[in-house]
């Protein structure tokens, strides 16, 4: 990582943006030059405000003829040097996914941001939802592994697009901004700082690009017209790139590495906020804008001397076990309200013994914070 | 391939991945020797290939920038890589399946923006690798694993495909003639904006076992006799035009 200053992309200051703006602008401060996408109900805004932004700072912004094409041209992008993105929404998320498992297995940094949508199907393109996280975690075929972010608010828009991109960089794997339609069009305070941390890529010239002995698992990665004649493929390849697509210990060795290379760090990526843990005996978890009321609802709770807490996941892929495997043996009953049908709800039911109720709203609405005071306190 | 060409291959690779008598090998040579006539520098080039037996040609063996892609998509991943890098003189070599039907898409709107691109398409008119299924690209009543008692749809024409999307260079011939299609790759390298050069090929594993060319000579043979001059077919009949492609250039510098 190192220190930069944002000044020559976005003056430092605060700024009223949308949810989308920001990101389109978290984006350009991280250093994204290519931007492919198209467009989707409701995440067009970040393509609109990038393709005007882009002439500020040389980048390049391509608007394709879907998202199958939008993110095959962001791979291509990328391994041509750049660090790029697109943006989409639910429907262009599911077309995305074939590339996605190509991007794990060719160890290829982007960034997508999903702003969720209700679905299934089109849905309700206007309406807000957190319908895609099952998605992002197993959309695409086969094992491998990602990272996403959950941002409740139009801070973290600009911040974890930026915190995405440095992941993506330094673990060579796609990472997905989950946002929410509620967030994306939100618009509210930020700040934007005067330096940011930046991770760069990191080069070996001669060293293979898709093999390491370290135990970090993640090789350097040259670029297309740096003199080191690549070989990149979607099939299953050697530490050089040249197919083994007949070879068990090969096959077995990446997918094993492209893998364990996200969970070995996962302490290091996992990001949760802890409100009132301390003796709680109701831990409601949250992510995402459902995490905003949740926590206007605890906070409420608290004055009135409910002993409830919140424990927000700014990130939910790799999942938070350990923590909530912690606060699962002190909590009595943990509550998980979502806007979906308990996506993630079920995942915390892997690392817990105690009741955790759900609560699932999907009617292409927020879950309001008197939602979560009525429910939680009949739980008292 | 002469062994003055074996300089542009890994030296690794040390296996023709083709079946005998196909004819992505003879294209494979007709490439490199345009590559090395206009004396290309591997080192600034880009290959991208999508999935199928053409998608072969380049990767593993160009000893430059590959890039092996989805199945489909490789006009796609080349529109990033070169409009994030003009410098990469930037040549997709797929197969007819992956290039103009799963992938048809993205191929009519990279010539629409007229994208600073080579892409040669290997027209072996079935799929070879996944055992001999009908493309669209099959004749009229070619036999193949999906269509046992004959194709019943029309076949693409590719190239009129391509112009119509405002390609700026576009061409056919066969892997049986070998100078003008080399001049033709040639062309298809030095152009600006997009070129499109088709290569009629042949897949005597798949498509001539099944339809009656019983060695790899006689579907060259077939492919020799069905490819006339835009010139030769203005003579013939429309009943004489049954079963002949016309080969030459169709598209130059826009018209």
């Amino acid at each position: 990582m190192t220190s930069r200053e944002i000044g020559g992309t976005l003056s430092p200051g605060f700024y009223y943006f949308s949810g989308n703006e920001a990101v389109a602008e978290g984006a350009i401060t991280a250093g994204c030059r290519y931007y492919a996408g198209y467009p989707i109900t409701p995440s067009s805004e970040i393509m609109e405000r990038i393709s005007i932004r882009f002439k500020d700072v040389d980048g390049v912004f391509m608007q394709m003829e879907d998202e199958i094409a939008s993110i095959c041209s962001v791979i291509g992008a990328v391994w041509a040097g750049a660090k790029a993105m697109t943006a989409t929404s639910g429907p262009g998320f599911s077309l995305m996914q074939e590339a996605i498992g190509y991007a794990t297995l060719t160890e290829t940094p982007l960034v997508i941001v999903d702003i969720q949508r209700a679905g299934p199907g089109t849905g309700q393109a206007t309406r807000v939802a957190s319908g895609d996280l099952m998605q992002a975690k197993w959309g695409s075929h086969g094992d491998y592994q990602t990272i996403s972010l959950c941002p409740w608010s139009v801070q973290e828009m600009y911040g974890q697009t930026i915190d995405a991109f440095n992941l993506a960089e330094r673990y060579r794997v796609p990472v997905f901004v989950m946002g929410e339609e509620a967030i994306g069009h939100l618009r509210e305070r930020m700040e934007a700082k005067p330096t940011v941390e930046i991770f760069d890529r990191a080069k070996k010239p001669g060293a293979p690009p898709f093999g390491t002995n370290q135990d970090d698992g993640v090789p350097p990665m040259p670029a297309f017209g740096e003199g080191e004649r690549l070989l990149v493929t979607g099939s299953t390849h050697n530490e050089f790139g040249i197919r083994k697509t007949d070879d068990a210990v090969v096959h077995a060795n990446l997918v094993t590495r492209i893998n364990n290379k996200i969970l070995k760090h996962r302490e290091s990526i996992i990001k949760t906020e802890p409100y009132y843990l301390d003796d709680a005996e109701i831990i409601v978890v949250a992510y995402g804008f459902t995490a905003r009321s949740s926590l206007f609802a605890v906070d409420r709770l608290r004055k009135e001397g409910k002993k409830v807490g919140l424990l927000r996941l700014k990130t939910i892929w790799p999942f938070a076990d350990r923590i909530i495997h912690q606060i699962g043996r002190v909590a009595k009953k943990m509550f998980v309200p979502e806007m979906n049908r308990g996506q993630v709800r079920g995942e915390i039911m892997k690392y817990v013994g105690c009741d955790v109720i759900p609560y699932n709203q999907t009617d292409g609405d927020i879950i309001h914070p008197h939602e979560i005071m009525k429910q939680v306190r009949s739980l008292l | 391939m002469g062994r003055d060409l074996e300089k542009y291959l890994r030296p690794e690779v040390k296996s023709t991945p083709f079946c005998p008598g196909c004819g992505h090998g003879i294209l494979m040579n007709l490439i490199l020797r345009a590559i090395d006539d206009l004396q290309l520098r591997m080192d600034e080039m880009l290959f991208v290939s999508g999935i199928g037996c053409a998608a072969w040609i380049p990767s593993p063996n160009f000893n430059a920038d590959t890039l092996h892609t989805l199945h489909g998509r490789a006009v796609a991943f080349a529109t990033g890589a070169k409009m994030f890098n003009p410098k990469l003189k930037t040549m997709v070599i797929s197969g007819d399946g992956d290039l103009a039907s799963i992938g048809g898409n993205h191929l009519i709107h990279a010539a629409r923006r007229n994208i600073d691109l080579t892409v040669i398409c290997a027209n072996n008119m079935i799929y070879g690798m996944t055992g001999g299924q009908a493309a669209s690209t099959s004749p009229l009543g070619a036999l193949t694993s999906t269509t046992t008692e004959g194709n019943i749809y029309r076949p693409f024409d590719l190239c009129k495909l391509v112009i119509g999307a405002g390609a700026s260079y576009v061409a056919r011939y066969s892997v049986t003639q070998p100078v003008s299609l080399i001049e033709a790759i040639k062309k298809s390298l030095t152009i600006e904006g997009f070129a499109f050069v088709e290569v009629l090929s042949t897949c005597p594993t798949q498509f001539g076992r099944r339809n009656r060319y019983d060695s790899p000579t006689d579907m060259l043979t077939m492919l020799k006799e069905s490819c006339i001059s835009k010139q030769e077919a203005e003579k013939l009949s429309p009943e004489e035009m049954q079963g002949k492609v016309i080969t030459g250039e169709f598209s130059y510098g826009g018209t």
